[in-house]
Order: structure tokens, then C-alpha cells, then sequence
């Protein structure tokens, strides 16, 4: 479904040229459920942009839905559903005559295009509101329209640019439900960003992370935390003492690393922590510490991230709500 | 191409239709001229022996272009920083057609302006030639889709700084009016600004405009004015159409 080769972006700034994408490589086949995610900066609209076609590459090829973007940009757009970081819809417009007016956009006659809006806004719940101006809706229902606005041509594949930013959890949780859901019963392949590491987790079948223009890691969520970041043991001790003591302890735990003393706690990281804990336990046992508390923790996206680009995800997206603000 | 302009010009009216309002408000502003500027006018001199309402007419319509059409940006400037005119840019509709839709939009409630005033004169000592009156409707669209396609242009231009739009807007319109001879005769006018005055294309235009309503085709001005007009529309498009091909939201 989507294809790039080498794919570049550089733009020329006052003080020279910034490179927002260097050398972007990825495969996405249909039916996948990708989240691209990356921390503010890395690429990650601009990439989005090429792929849709609203941006030119610099260098490299992408093929998007069968087509070319830089040769066959119509053909990519006819086959592509995209959604972006502001408001499909306009906000003097009713829902359904933005959807009547999207269906036309595509090339439907009148009468398809009509009964495409309503039956898009019986999928989506919108069709109490489908008279009343896009302006006066809430958050939660103008993302909606949105996606709506996205599928009127059915694509079969659909780009999402951070779908749920700025929603409440119950809307969150209602905007997924429906984006699952046409990723299940129709197997529409869905590439989408978000600030919401534990979006990624929850419904991607595949984590994109990118920084500095390149594909820093690529696999699935589970596999990314267990190889990039894994368990988690936390163990406190009675003194400071005994807790350097298990720190050196834990370095010789099979498949440890990172055994850190603090005070009197004890950090220290292993693939499969399930098994690692108890093996620690008695290692502690045997050498005469005493561990008074025991805890494991499982990594989260967020460990991963920090781990390959060195900084927290919502971090990035604290700094860029306040420099908004 | 030409489908793709009637399909974004549906879309642009129909917001219009469906609240009446700012058609409401689009004919009420030259009414407003009319009503409380137009008294003014019968006594001052320059405008030629018959009814004032006929010198008067022509300007307003090309104010209502200056002052309407000219800020039609303002609306697509909104839609590109709310997100939708994004949205319909990676849709395969033709981009030029995207912005000829909108410019339509406006050429049509400008001339709709046009002939709402007319018949609101009808009953007073202004006198209609029908034929004039057409060729002069027709003047003020082509002068409108030029004046439309630029606003739009320059919304496209100055998207991430929405007070440029605005500041160079205004800073057109005002020299471009007040040097046009819209609301006073330019023969009034002393040397140096009546000399200023005559590289004003919009000038020219409000000069054809006036000849062409009272019925005198064969006038110098109508040559003048048609060119200007024809001139503005010929840029307007061809910016309009090179913006939106390379634009970027």
C-alpha cells in the first residue's frame, strides 16, 4: 500500500537548509494498522504530507495505493482518504452537505453522493446533528465528521494525522472504536500519528518511530518494548548498604543489565522479567540480602521511545502545548 | 476542469442559501450607499446634466467589487487555517477549478448586487438602457473574477500570517477608491491628483462603467475601461492558478 525509497525533504529556511526528512525507507502492506510515531520535529507531518501528496518529495520515490505521488498525484488522491491536524469540515457548512459536497468532490453524481452522506452519518452517529452548523459541534463529534469525511470514497487506505489530539478520553475512546472497526470489517489499511503512546499500543499492529528524518524502529509494539526497553525489576532493601550489595547481585542475574543502587532501592532491567524476579529473588537469598519489597514492572511505548531518541514523547507534546499557548 | 468549478461553486453557495443572511447583508451595504450617500449628490457639480443616479450607479457597483469581492480571501484564509480547504486540496478535484468556483461565487453576488440596485432605481429619474446597463454588468463580473482571483491569491500568499492578508487588502483598497473617482468626480479633482488619478486602472473602469450605463458605447473609455478590466481578470487567473498549483498548507 505504501512504498518509499530514499524519500528526502529539505527546506530552505533564513539560516539555510533544514532537513526534515533524510532517507526515509518504509513498506506498509495492506491491511496494516500502522502508528508513525516521533517526537515534534522529526519528520513525522512532512513524511505524512508526501505521502498524501500536499508536499513534493525533495529526493527519493514513494508509491502510495498503486501511484506515484510525484507522477500520478491525482491517481493517489483519488485513492486515499486523509485526515488532518485541523478540521475536514468547514465551520460555517452542515454535516451533510460537506458530505454531499466531499461525495462530489470524488466524482459521484448527486443522488450517490446523497446517499452516501446519510449513510455515513448513521455510521457515525452524526445524523442528529447532521443539520446543525459544523461550528457548533463538540469536539468530539466535529472528529468524527471528519473521519466521515475522509471515507466518503471508501478508500482503502487512510492516513490519520493525530486523529484524537486535544478529545477527552470517552471521545478518544469513541473515535478508536470507530476507526478499529473499519480497520476489521473492511481491512482499510490505516497509517496514523499520535501523541497518545498508549494508542499506539493498544490498537497498532505496527509502531513506526522516527527521528531525525529516518526510521529509528519498526516492529510490533510488543516486540519494540520487549527488545528496546524490557521489564523492570524494582527491589528496597534495609540499608544503602545491602542495596549496592544486591546491585552487584543483580549483574550476575542472566539476561540483567542496567543494575542501579539509589539510596536504598534497587533498579535493574531484563527481557522477561516474569521469569528474571524469583532467579533474583534467590540470588539475593544465597548472598545474604535481605529484599524487604519486590516489585516488576512492564515497559510501556514511552520507555522505548526514551530509549531510542532520548526523550519522552509527551514530553515533546507538553513543550509544543505550551509554545502554543 | 469545467465540472470541478461548478462542483466547488455548489459548495460555495450553498452556505448562502442556507442562511440568508449574508445575503441579506450583501444587498442591504449598496443599498446603504444609495440611501445615505446618493441625497448628496444632487447638488455637486461635475457629474454631468441628467440624474445623479445615473454618475452615481457605476461607482457604487465598482466600490461594491473594491470593498466585496476584494476581501472574498478572507473567507478561504479561514477555511485554510481551520483545516477543510486542506482536506479538499488532497481530494482529485482540479486545484484551479477550486479556486474558480469561489471566484464564480462572488462574480455572481457581485452581479446580483448590480441588478438589485438597478431596480431599486428604476422608479426614480435614473434611466435604464437595457442594453448599457448589460454591457456595463458584464464589465464589472470581468473586473470582479480578476479582483476575486487576486484576494484569493494573496490569502493563499499570506496563509501563515493572516494580518498581511488583511494590511494589504486594505492598503489596496483605499488609493485604488479614493483615486478612482467613485464617490466625487475626478474632474474636481487639482492637477496633480487628477494626473494620478489617470494610472488608476480601477479609474478607467469606473469611466467605462459610467458611459457604458448611460448608453454610449462608442467612447473612448469604453476601450480603456474593458481593457483594464480584462487586464485584472487575465492576472488574477493566471497568479490564482500558479499559487494553487505549488500551494502548501
Amino acid at each position: 500500500m505504501i512504498q518509499t525509497r530514499a524519500l528526502t525533504r529539505s527546506f530552505r529556511v533564513k539560516k539555510g537548509v533544514v532537513e526534515a526528512v533524510r532517507g526515509l525507507d518504509l513498506s506498509v502492506s495492506e491491511g496494516e494498522l500502522v502508528a508513525f510515531l516521533g517526537p515534534n520535529g522529526a519528520g513525522k507531518s512532512t513524511s505524512l504530507r508526501m505521502l498524501t501528496s500536499l508536499l513534493s518529495p525533495t529526493s527519493g520515490t514513494a508509491v502510495v495505493a498503486g501511484h506515484d505521488v510525484v507522477r500520478e498525484p491525482a491517481q493517489v488522491r483519488r485513492h486515499i482518504g486523509y485526515l488532518g491536524q485541523g478540521n475536514n469540515a468547514g465551520h460555517l457548512y452542515e454535516p451533510r452537505d460537506e458530505l454531499y459536497n466531499q461525495g462530489r468532490f470524488y466524482g459521484m453524481d448527486r443522488r450517490a453522493a446523497r446517499r452516501r452522506a446519510d449513510e455515513l452519518l448513521t455510521d457515525f452517529d452524526l445524523a442528529p446533528m447532521a443539520r446543525r452548523r459544523v461550528g457548533s459541534l463538540s469536539g468530539g463529534q466535529r472528529r468524527r465528521l471528519d473521519i466521515a469525511l475522509a471515507l466518503v470514497h471508501r478508500p482503502r487506505l487512510l492516513f490519520l494525522d493525530e486523529p484524537s489530539t486535544g478529545l477527552d478520553p470517552q471521545s478518544r475512546a469513541h473515535i478508536w472504536q470507530h476507526i478499529r472497526r473499519l480497520h476489521e470489517l473492511h481491512g482499510t489499511t490505516i497509517f496514523f500519528s499520535t501523541h497518545y503512546l498508549e494508542e499506539a499500543d493498544q490498537y497498532a499492529g505496527r509502531v513506526l518511530i522516527i527521528d531525525n528524518g529516518r526510521v529509528a524502529a519498526d516492529d510490533r509494539p510488543e516486540r519494540l518494548k520487549e527488545q528496546q526497553a524490557g521489564d523492570c525489576i524494582t527491589v528496597t532493601t534495609g540499608d544503602e548498604e545491602s542495596a549496592r550489595h544486591a546491585a552487584t547481585v543483580g549483574e550476575q542475574v542472566p539476561g540483567a543489565h542496567g543494575a542501579t543502587a539509589d539510596g536504598k532501592t534497587v533498579r535493574l532491567r531484563l527481557g522477561d522479567g516474569a521469569v528474571g524476579l524469583p532467579e533474583y529473588l534467590r540470588a539475593l537469598e544465597a548472598a545474604g540480602v535481605k529484599a524487604l519489597t519486590a516489585e516488576l514492572s512492564r515497559p510501556t511505548l514511552d520507555d522505548v521511545f526514551l530509549n531510542l531518541t532520548g526523550r519522552r514523547l509527551r514530553e515533546t507534546a507538553a513543550e509544543q502545548a505550551g509554545g502554543e499557548a | 476542469m469545467v465540472t470541478d468549478t461548478g462542483i466547488a461553486f455548489a459548495r460555495e453557495m450553498v452556505p448562502e442559501l442556507r442562511a440568508p443572511i449574508a445575503l441579506a447583508v450583501n444587498a442591504v451595504l449598496p443599498l446603504l450607499f444609495l440611501a445615505l450617500f446618493g441625497p448628496l449628490l444632487t447638488s455637486t457639480p461635475g457629474i454631468g446634466e441628467g440624474s445623479p443616479w445615473q454618475w452615481f450607479l457605476p461607482g457604487i457597483l465598482v466600490l461594491l467589487a473594491l470593498s466585496g469581492t476584494a476581501g472574498a480571501g478572507g473567507n478561504l484564509l479561514m477555511e485554510i487555517n481551520s483545516g477543510s480547504f486542506e482536506r479538499m486540496l488532497v481530494t482529485p478535484m482540479n486545484r484551479t477549478a477550486l479556486l474558480a468556483g469561489r471566484t464564480l461565487k462572488e462574480v455572481l453576488t457581485l452581479a446580483a448586487q448590480g441588478v438589485l440596485l438597478i431596480l431599486v432605481l428604476l422608479p426614480t429619474s435614473f434611466e435604464l438602457f437595457p442594453l448599457g446597463a448589460l454591457a456595463g454588468l458584464v464589465l464589472l463580473a470581468t473586473f470582479g473574477v480578476g479582483l476575486g482571483a487576486l484576494s484569493f491569491t494573496l490569502a493563499v500568499l499570506a496563509r501563515k500570517q493572516e494580518q498581511v492578508f488583511y494590511l494589504v487588502q486594505q492598503a489596496c483598497f483605499l488609493p485604488l477608491m479614493l483615486l478612482s473617482g467613485v464617490l466625487l468626480p475626478m474632474s474636481l479633482a487639482p492637477s496633480w491628483l487628477y494626473t494620478v488619478s489617470r494610472f488608476n486602472p480601477v479609474t478607467h473602469i469606473v469611466e467605462a462603467e459610467r458611459a457604458l450605463f448611460a448608453g454610449r458605447f462608442a467612447e473612448p473609455a469604453v476601450l480603456y475601461g474593458g481593457v483594464c478590466a480584462l487586464a485584472i481578470a487575465g492576472l488574477g487567473l493566471f497568479f490564482g492558478a500558479r499559487v494553487m498549483r505549488d500551494v502548501r498548507v
